[in-house]
């Protein structure tokens, strides 16, 4: 690997590394600093003073899972045209027109899903 | 000096920086939102309260952290590491002047965007594991809103990459040397005005913001996905939230307003060693807009917010992308 790329993925390991200890070391410190007092009232759920109505752990509409695949569709085309818009400008227009093709075939998919009512959040 | 050594020192470079700037943010928008409310802001512990936020942490420090019985032991100890160690790496990617950055990314701006995306797993990850209702919705608000204004927030960066030529954030400054016809400094805000428009949105959406501060809605949901966290593990999930936006606000200037380059200090050894101090002047002013905006603007309904993403910002942002595209090549042919 040359130099200047092993010295960013070591910088990112030790960000990563030591950014996680950071966090350890310190909820550490606040373990050894802070008074521990255990009271069954107090590690309860908070639900504005009253006792918790049922369990909030209940199952989800599938419109959130249609939602989450919208945005996965996306996210991943957004990454696709990265690398078109950093080199468009060296480009001949053919590669542009491509481009254009395939953002108009996306535009189609988000009318779609729009008609469908997929972009509703109930 | 060895290689590892310079990295690890700016590791712990970078820490404090993060740190630095928590507290002076969290100051920062305690003052700015009380002059903006009429009111006063911290004013007790030292001159002009000063020392609140440092005596805020040493009270989060002293404090009792403890978990709910009934949540997930393991989710809900990990999510505060997940929510701040992405927000941390973030930093990796900011070149502060052509001689200070904590690592020379070639692709900078692609990185500050991935490790981000990071962060509404946590948050989600912390509404789910806590147990708790508020929790829940917070969580489920987080996740929703995050990946909506992600879209946008990525395409609006497009318009930017094709005029640079590059993702490197030193590059992309650079390339905002010079003057336009004589007066206006070259910054991409003026040929990606709409660009800049989106970006401070999807921004201020994925930083938790008000307007757009869903997640956490006191009025609403308590303090939504952070409700049952106390004592240091809150204290990381805030210093994360305050991080984001120097990042958001950071990310803003090398793109849009020419990080460290101002008309007539351009390549030369003073404006080298004054490169730092512009850029942060800059990213403290894109941080104190943030900041009006969420003085000034209530906050707007879920699905109003959502639909306003999907219906609005992507197809808008899709559609600049390619007018913009056609525009460069018919200006450069």
């Amino acid at each position: 690997m040359e130099p200047k790329l092993a010295f960013a993925y070591g910088a990112i390991a030790s960000f990563l590394i030591l950014g996680s200890l950071f966090v350890v070391a310190t909820l550490g410190i606040s373990r050894l600093l802070a008074p521990r007092k255990p009271d069954p009232e107090k590690y309860s759920i908070y639900e504005c003073g009253s006792e918790p109505i049922g369990p909030p752990w209940v199952q989800f509409r599938v419109g959130y899972y249609v939602y989450a695949l919208l945005f996965v569709l996306f996210d991943v085309e957004t990454v696709f045209l990265y690398p078109w818009a950093v080199t468009v400008r060296a480009l001949p227009v053919f590669v542009l027109g491509e481009m254009i093709v395939f953002i108009a075939i996306l535009g189609l998919g988000l009318a779609y899903a729009w008609k469908e009512g997929a972009l509703k959040w109930r | 000096m060895s290689p590892l050594l310079v990295i690890v020192l700016r590791t712990l470079a970078g820490l404090g920086l993060l740190l630095l700037n928590g507290v002076v943010l969290i100051y920062m928008l305690r003052k700015v939102l009380g002059h903006l409310h009429l009111r006063l802001g911290p004013t007790r512990v030292g001159p002009w309260g000063i020392f609140q936020t440092s005596m805020d942490v040493v009270k989060l420090l002293t404090k009792e952290d403890f978990r709910p019985t009934a949540s997930d032991k393991w989710l809900f100890r990990i999510a505060p590491l997940l929510i701040f160690v992405p927000s941390f790496m973030a930093y990796l990617a900011i070149g502060f002047s052509p001689t200070w950055h904590f690592a020379n990314l070639d692709t900078g701006v692609l990185f500050v965007f991935a490790v981000l995306s990071f962060v509404p797993i946590g948050i989600m990850m912390a509404g789910w594991a806590s147990n708790s209702k508020w929790s829940l919705i917070g969580g489920m608000r987080a996740a929703g809103q995050q990946i909506a204004y992600e879209i946008p927030l990525l395409l609006s960066v497009l318009g930017v990459a094709m005029l640079a030529g590059s993702l490197d954030p030193k590059v992309i400054v650079e390339s905002q040397a010079g003057l336009w016809l004589g007066f206006l400094p070259k910054w991409f805000i003026v040929p990606q005005f709409l660009g800049f428009w989106l970006f401070a949105i999807s921004a201020q959406a994925e930083t938790n913001q008000t307007p757009f501060d869903m997640s956490e809605a006191e009025s609403e949901l308590v303090t939504g996905f952070a409700n049952e966290y106390s004592g240091m593990r809150f204290g990381f999930m805030f210093l994360a939230e305050f991080s984001n936006m120097f990042v958001a606000a950071a990310v803003g200037t090398t793109l849009f307003f020419g990080g460290w380059l101002l008309p007539g200090l351009e390549h030369n050894a003073l404006a080298l060693a004054l490169g730092p101090i512009i850029f942060m002047v800059k990213v403290y002013l894109g941080i104190f807009c943030m900041m009006w905006v969420r003085g000034t603007l209530p906050r707007i309904r879920i699905d109003q917010m959502l639909s306003f993403a999907w219906k609005a910002l992507i197809p808008l942002s899709l559609l600049w992308v390619v007018v913009f595209a056609v525009i460069l090549k018919a200006v450069g042919a």
